[in-house]
């Protein structure tokens, strides 16, 4: 196995700290909110109001489970247009009341299913892009486990971007990406490392700004040590973020993903 | 009476004869060339003539996919057009192998040099800005280019305080450019933010098929959202669908008479009325009001 599919293979393990675990470790008074007040609740988006060193924050993530009966209510960690309402009603709702957004990625992608096309999947994701390029307060995007294709873009429009050790980004599962240009879902292995999935290869492009380490004895072993370098990371760059004029914020924001993009003229 | 007498005639050796030419040659027709098409709606054998000048299937109804040029061609008031970045080419960000010929190949089958062509042009005689995307360019797909071209066309009519008319077509993120591709949908939305936020009008028309990263962006976030008759729209392709559920999709899901039932587009305009529709819908936002 190379590198990037040992990676692939982490970041996808069963016993992976899930969103809900690392707001525990993190964030102290977590008041769990629901809905996205037009369909339904989503299980697999959670979200909330805490607080961090005593200050209200906003956290929103994707919740994958540690069983099949957990997985199951929580479709995989594959939102509905539903979910990424309630993200943005969350967002909205935080931008009103000063309150910084942590959103945490964790989604092998959209789910794909009827009831996801009727109610606009396409939609809702592009309405998290479009909004969340406005929103009038600071986000920090944090990659914790699988980030896969638009459905996990959507989480990850913040001002600074990070990803936990193992974690993964990728257009497409590397598993998908085999089968549509090679045909073949068995080089999955070899797309994972062609596609530069990892956490170092997405630092070198500029996609993520920050690597959270975890523990030698992996992250479902000790949660606390990655939780408490990630709580004072947090911290530090709050306290920059919210010192900036909000026009200055917004203009950093823009210019974040206004640099990607290799071309000739 | 000589009239019904043999013919003389003469027999040809097989071993004799020419070499068959490759059997690829001559499955087509022996009809002049192009002359005639198959609709890809009715399956209909139709004089290409008959078709013209919007691409129509005159025995159907159904609207032929258009190259950028076409639709330029019937969307643009005449001699209007100027291109914006037209010599913009794509790089291989991800280093996948032989992109540099993938790119190369797509650029002989359209005559265009990437997926979108973009510029300013009078529809209606009202100015805007217009792009419109190429389903001939490796299936439209969005890559560093189409994303770079498209935002470019948003920030100049943002800060020329113009309207902009987006033609979609697109299979979605080119993943040959992986996540470099990913990050077009949050820049292009970006930029939409900042056209919306300077009360500028936002038109997008969907045409087929517009799928993946682009329904997910700047395809569903236009102030009025046109689709042609038919058009395919939506997130996520059929077979992915059909593989995840397990089950085959019911006739017309995702198109855009679904799109239209379900509240995600406007109207759905035929092509011999949507310059019309969209020269009416650029006036009315672009009128000063006041009136009052």
């Amino acid at each position: 196995m190379n590198k990037a599919a040992e990676v692939l293979a982490a970041s996808r393990k069963i016993t992976r700290p899930t969103t809900l675990e690392l707001i525990a470790a993190i964030f102290d008074d977590f008041i769990e909110l629901h809905g996205d007040r037009h369909f339904a609740d989503d299980g697999a988006i959670v979200g909330g109001i805490a607080t961090l060193n005593g200050n209200p924050v906003t956290v929103v993530g994707v919740q994958k489970g540690h069983t099949t009966e957990e997985n199951i209510r929580r479709n995989f960690g594959s939102p509905n247009p539903e979910g990424y309402r309630k993200q943005m009603r969350l967002m909205k709702q935080a931008e009103k009341f000063h309150r910084p957004v942590i959103t945490f990625i964790n989604t092998s992608g959209a789910y794909c299913g009827i009831g996801a096309e009727e109610r606009g999947q396409g939609e809702a994701i592009a309405r998290c892009l479009f909004e969340t390029a406005g929103l009038k307060t600071p986000v920090i995007s944090i990659f914790i486990g699988e980030g896969g294709s638009g459905g996990a873009l959507a989480l990850a429009c913040g001002d600074k971007v990070w990803m936990l050790q193992n974690g993964m980004y990728a257009v497409l599962s590397p598993e998908g990406f085999a089968s549509i240009l090679w045909r073949s879902p068995a080089r999955a292995a070899e797309a994972a490392e062609l596609m530069k999935i990892t956490a170092p290869d997405l630092l070198k492009n500029g996609v993520i700004e920050k690597i959270i380490p975890e523990p030698k004895e992996g992250l479902d072993h000790n949660l606390a040590y990655t939780a408490s370098i990630l709580k004072e990371e947090l911290v530090k760059e709050l306290h920059t973020l919210c010192q900036m004029d909000i026009e200055e914020l917004l203009q950093k924001r823009y210019e974040r993903f206004r640099k990607f993009g290799e071309f000739s003229e | 009476m000589n009239l019904f007498k043999k013919k003389n005639y003469i027999i040809l050796d097989r071993r004799s004869e020419a070499p068959m030419p490759a059997p690829a040659e001559h499955e087509a027709p022996a009809v002049p060339d192009g002359m005639w098409v198959k609709c890809s709606h009715c399956k209909k054998l139709v004089y290409k003539k008959e078709m013209e000048p919007y691409s129509i299937c005159p025995k159907c109804g159904g609207h032929f996919r258009l190259g950028a040029m076409e639709r330029i061609a019937i969307t643009c008031d005449e001699n209007t057009f100027s291109e914006l970045n037209g010599t913009m080419q794509a790089k291989n960000p991800m280093g996948y192998p032989n992109y540099d010929k993938i790119i190369a190949k797509a650029q002989q089958k359209s005559g265009i040099l990437d997926g979108v062509v973009t510029g300013t042009c009078q529809i209606g005689g009202v100015d805007t800005v217009l792009a419109v995307m190429d389903g001939n360019f490796m299936m439209g797909s969005m890559g560093s280019v189409v994303g770079e071209k498209i935002t470019r066309a948003i920030e100049y009519a943002t800060s020329h305080s113009l309207p902009i008319v987006i033609f979609t077509v697109s299979g979605g993120a080119r993943m040959q450019e992986g996540i470099i591709s990913l990050m077009q949908m949050a820049k292009t939305s970006a930029a939409l933010n900042r056209h919306a936020e300077a009360g500028l009008f936002y038109l997008s028309v969907i045409t087929d098929p517009t799928t993946g990263g682009v329904s997910a962006s700047f395809a569903s976030l236009g102030d009025v959202i046109l689709a042609e008759p038919g058009a395919l729209m939506g997130f996520a392709g059929q077979r992915v669908i059909e593989g995840t559920i397990n089950e085959k999709l019911p006739p017309g899901f995702q198109r855009a008479e679904f799109q239209l039932e379900h509240g995600f587009v406007d109207a759905i305009v035929p092509r011999p009325q949507l310059k019309d529709t969209i020269a009416r819908l650029l006036a009315l936002h672009t009128h000063k009001g006041g009136g009052f």
